[in-house]
């Protein structure tokens, strides 16, 4: 059998083995918990409740802040102590609630009461997913409400469940769905029930073996649910690649999965929504791992959101013996996480990972000048030329940039992974990015003006020529 | 501060391979042809190729001293210009010739033009047709006693079957490397080696090589002798599998994208079948080499891939 996979893409060091044996475990503390109101794409929540009310877990402590936005519910039961910008893992200050929990982990009433989803109508279902604050926990965190209403659900022919997890070091999901997989199959059917055309794939990479054969066997009498073996390689479980290793069509960065007959959701994502709708359970943890060569114990935790990484960290055992402190902490995996500078940040609900590194590579290993050698060209998923994408970033050259499809690049990381000279193409990317955004924004509003005031001016004009005429 | 953390933007894992080790890799795919070469013509042809690498390598350290310049000789590519430049002298060549090419190559060809990454011609040929030009005698002086041929008419396989003799060497003798010729090219055996060497460890991708190969097999046929002998010996003799292997695939010179390749490799292969069929010389390799990496910003700019989910747009 060929496995599935897209076109190009790398195969780092993937570093799986150091923690994909160790079994999920909860981890609860006392303390402060932090819930940013900003956890992924869309807009910030709005806070709706004050400083020194008392809440408990399951509660919601922020409204959604527009459609694109999600709710924030609290994880544990105590007292709001303040609402203030807090420091998050992107190195920004975010607003955010601070509860300071009683160690009581008092729910509200009726989490985990079980419901009958076969008997509840679409909009129920989403309304449901809704209230909980649901986001895509694989990484992206989009909100699942918005991507589980697409404009024509007729044509989605495709519901993916994302379970390649390509990231190095990772092992959350390989546990999730080894422990939890009925969840996961019952959270595919759940939205596949919305979708009547709709096929489900469970899509994961080749490395996970027991995973694979577990979800087969879950999905034994699922006639209408496929798991399909992925090729490992990264970034196999980008949302364009796992759409194209999965059913061979192809999107690119202005167009939506439901524009391919597809929605991807990760399986982590998947256990959430059977949680919310079977079990009346909102999103209140997640699963994350702990590895690194810096770290004394590796492991998979089941953490409450809001916790601290330092805190995780610490009650998981810490750094290893005769190392002070490490080389690099990350938030995430290796190719796609991000760097810690403080670790005293919270867990948000696309957090996946906290890595401790005893080297950084990457200031170990100094940029050098670029050799032309086209490793960057070979690995891109986007069939990009980088190297040439980065000449026009060095000249802050927008518009190159976007006529080398500058925007289509997904910032995977591979070319600077792959690069010989070591060169930061994806950093110089991320940027320019950034930059054409803002410009084609800016543009966009300076057009709606110019057509206003030349609405304006037609207006003025017909009613000059309007008086004109009454004068005659 | 004590507790400053080392933080930068994503990934943060990096590929073993370095610019430096892709450089090794090339010099140890080397190994076999100059192995050869000191074996054929003598302790000489090893004296040629140390001290050009030396005149490379001094070249550009004395360079980036004088300019303030990061030194960067230990990235190992003055040392590959270097090897190059020599396998491709002569046996017979004094030895300050190609230690001149190897100033020229270094400090006209690729320095002037901002170092390494930015020559847009290949520096060892670019010195290599310098010198040519400059000593067109003594750089075209085959003949060696040390071999047995004849001094005075030591002609190479190359320009025997410009006459349309093709039959005083054999293919045998041609593959082994038992001809006159520049010190590097004379093994095709040495060459192939080294060439499947940079392939299975992925240094270069076949698709320049086997284009330019194939393409100029093609031309040959039609424009040559219709006999499959012939093709063969074209191949095996003269400077094309070297070139193939070694020169045309020098990252900074040859098109970074993968149609462009292909392209890059056709047209090599016609421009070197044009000049050893049509031109003054027996060999066109290296002209054909420099005069298509002038092409490489033309080929790259309409060979760009189409982005991910764009095709048809």
């Amino acid at each position: 059998m060929s496995l599935s996979t897209f076109k190009g893409g790398t195969h780092p060091y993937e570093g799986k083995e150091l923690s994909e044996d160790k079994a999920i475990r909860e981890l609860s503390f006392d303390g402060d918990y932090v819930f940013p109101m900003s956890q992924g794409i869309g807009a910030p929540a709005k806070p709706v409740v004050n400083v020194g009310d008392h809440v408990l877990a399951g509660q919601k402590i922020a409204e959604a802040g527009g459609f694109v936005s999600a709710n924030v519910i609290s994880s544990v039961s105590g007292t709001v102590k303040i609402i203030q910008p807090r420091m998050t893992t992107g190195g920004v200050a975010v607003n955010s609630v601070v509860v300071t929990s009683d160690g009581l982990f008092e729910t509200i009433e009726g989490i985990g009461t079980e419901r009958d989803w076969t008997c509840l109508d679409k909009e129920t279902i989403v309304g449901i997913i809704k209230d909980a604050g649901i986001v895509g926990i694989g990484g992206a965190g989009f909100p699942t409400h918005v991507k589980l209403m697409p404009k024509n659900p007729d044509a989605i022919e495709f519901f993916i469940a994302n379970g390649s997890e390509c990231e190095p070091m990772l092992t959350s999901d390989y546990r999730l769905m080894l422990e939890e997989g009925e969840k996961i199959v019952e959270g595919l059917k759940i939205c596949m029930s919305m979708f009547p055309q709709a096929k489900g794939i469970i899509g994961i990479e080749n490395n996970k073996p027991k995973a694979i054969e577990h979800m087969k066997e879950l999905c034994a009498h699922e006639p209408n649910i496929e798991v399909k073996e992925l090729l490992t390689k990264y970034p196999e479980g980008g949302e364009r690649q796992l759409i194209n290793a999965c059913t061979g069509r192809f999107i690119n960065s202005s167009m939506l999965p439901a524009d391919a007959g597809c929605i991807v959701d990760n399986v982590a994502t998947l256990a959430a929504i059977y949680d919310a709708v079977a079990l009346s359970t909102p999103l209140m943890q997640k699963v994350i791992t702990v590895s690194g060569d810096a770290v004394k114990e590796t492991a998979n935790v089941k953490v409450r959101l809001g916790s601290s990484y330092k805190r995780i960290l610490d009650e998981v055992g810490g750094l290893k013996e005769g190392i002070e402190d490490a080389g690099k902490y990350l938030c995430g995996g290796p190719m796609m996480g991000q760097a810690l500078f403080d670790l005293d940040v919270p867990v948000t609900k696309p957090s996946s990972a906290i890595c401790a590194f005893i080297h950084d590579e990457v200031s170990e290993n100094p940029t050098t000048a670029c050799i032309r050698c086209g490793r960057c060209v070979d690995v891109c998923p986007e069939f990009l030329v980088p190297a040439l994408m980065q000449k026009a970033a060095a000249k802050h050259d927008l518009e190159k940039f976007e006529e080398l499809n500058g925007m289509e690049c997904m910032e995977c990381g591979s070319c600077s992974y792959i690069c010989p000279a070591r060169r930061p193409l994806t950093q110089s990317f991320k940027e320019m990015r950034k930059l054409v955004a803002a410009q084609r924004k800016i543009k966009a509003e300076e057009r709606k003006l110019r057509e206003q005031q030349a609405a304006a001016a037609a207006a003025a004009a017909k009613e000059a020529e309007e008086k004109k005429e009454d004068n005659k | 501060m004590a507790n400053l953390r080392n933080v930068s933007s994503s990934p943060h894992f990096r590929n073993k391979t370095d610019t430096k080790s892709l450089m090794l890799d090339v010099i140890l795919a080397m190994i076999p042809a100059t192995a050869f070469s000191v074996y054929h013509f003598g302790i000489s042809a090893l004296l040629i190729i140390v001290l050009t690498v030396l005149s490379c390598v001094a070249s550009e350290y004395i360079w980036e001293k004088l300019m303030h310049k990061p030194i960067t000789v230990m990235d190992l590519s003055a040392v590959v210009t270097g090897m190059i430049l020599a396998l491709n002298m002569p046996p017979e060549i004094p030895v300050w010739i190609p230690m001149l090419g190897g100033v020229f190559a270094i400090i006209v060809v690729k320095q002037l033009y901002g170092g390494i990454g930015q020559n847009f011609m290949n520096p060892a040929l670019a010195a290599r047709c310098f010198l040519l030009i400059s000593f067109a005698g003594l750089m075209n002086n085959f003949s060696s006693a040390k071999i047995g041929f004849d001094a005075l008419t030591g002609a190479t396989p190359l320009a025997m079957a410009r006459t349309g003799d093709i039959t005083s060497y054999s293919l045998f003798q041609l593959f082994l490397g038992n001809i006159p010729g520049t010190l590097g090219e004379v093994s095709s055996f040495a060459l192939i080696i080294g060439g499947i060497y940079l392939i299975v460890c992925k240094v270069i991708s076949p698709r320049i090589p086997l284009t330019y190969l194939a393409t100029y097999a093609v031309f040959a046929f039609i424009f040559g002798q219709h006999r499959g002998t012939y093709i063969v010996y074209e191949i095996l003799s003269g400077g094309i599998l070297f070139g193939a292997f070694f020169m045309a695939t020098d990252y900074v010179t040859s098109p970074i994208t993968v149609k462009g390749q292909y392209v890059y490799g056709i047209l090599l292969g016609l421009l070197t079948g044009i000049f050893r069929c049509f031109g003054a010389s027996p060999e066109g390799v290296s002209y054909a080499i420099i005069l298509s990496n002038l092409f490489v910003p033309l080929i790259e700019k309409y060979t760009m891939p189409k982005a991910f989910g764009k095709e048809g747009k």
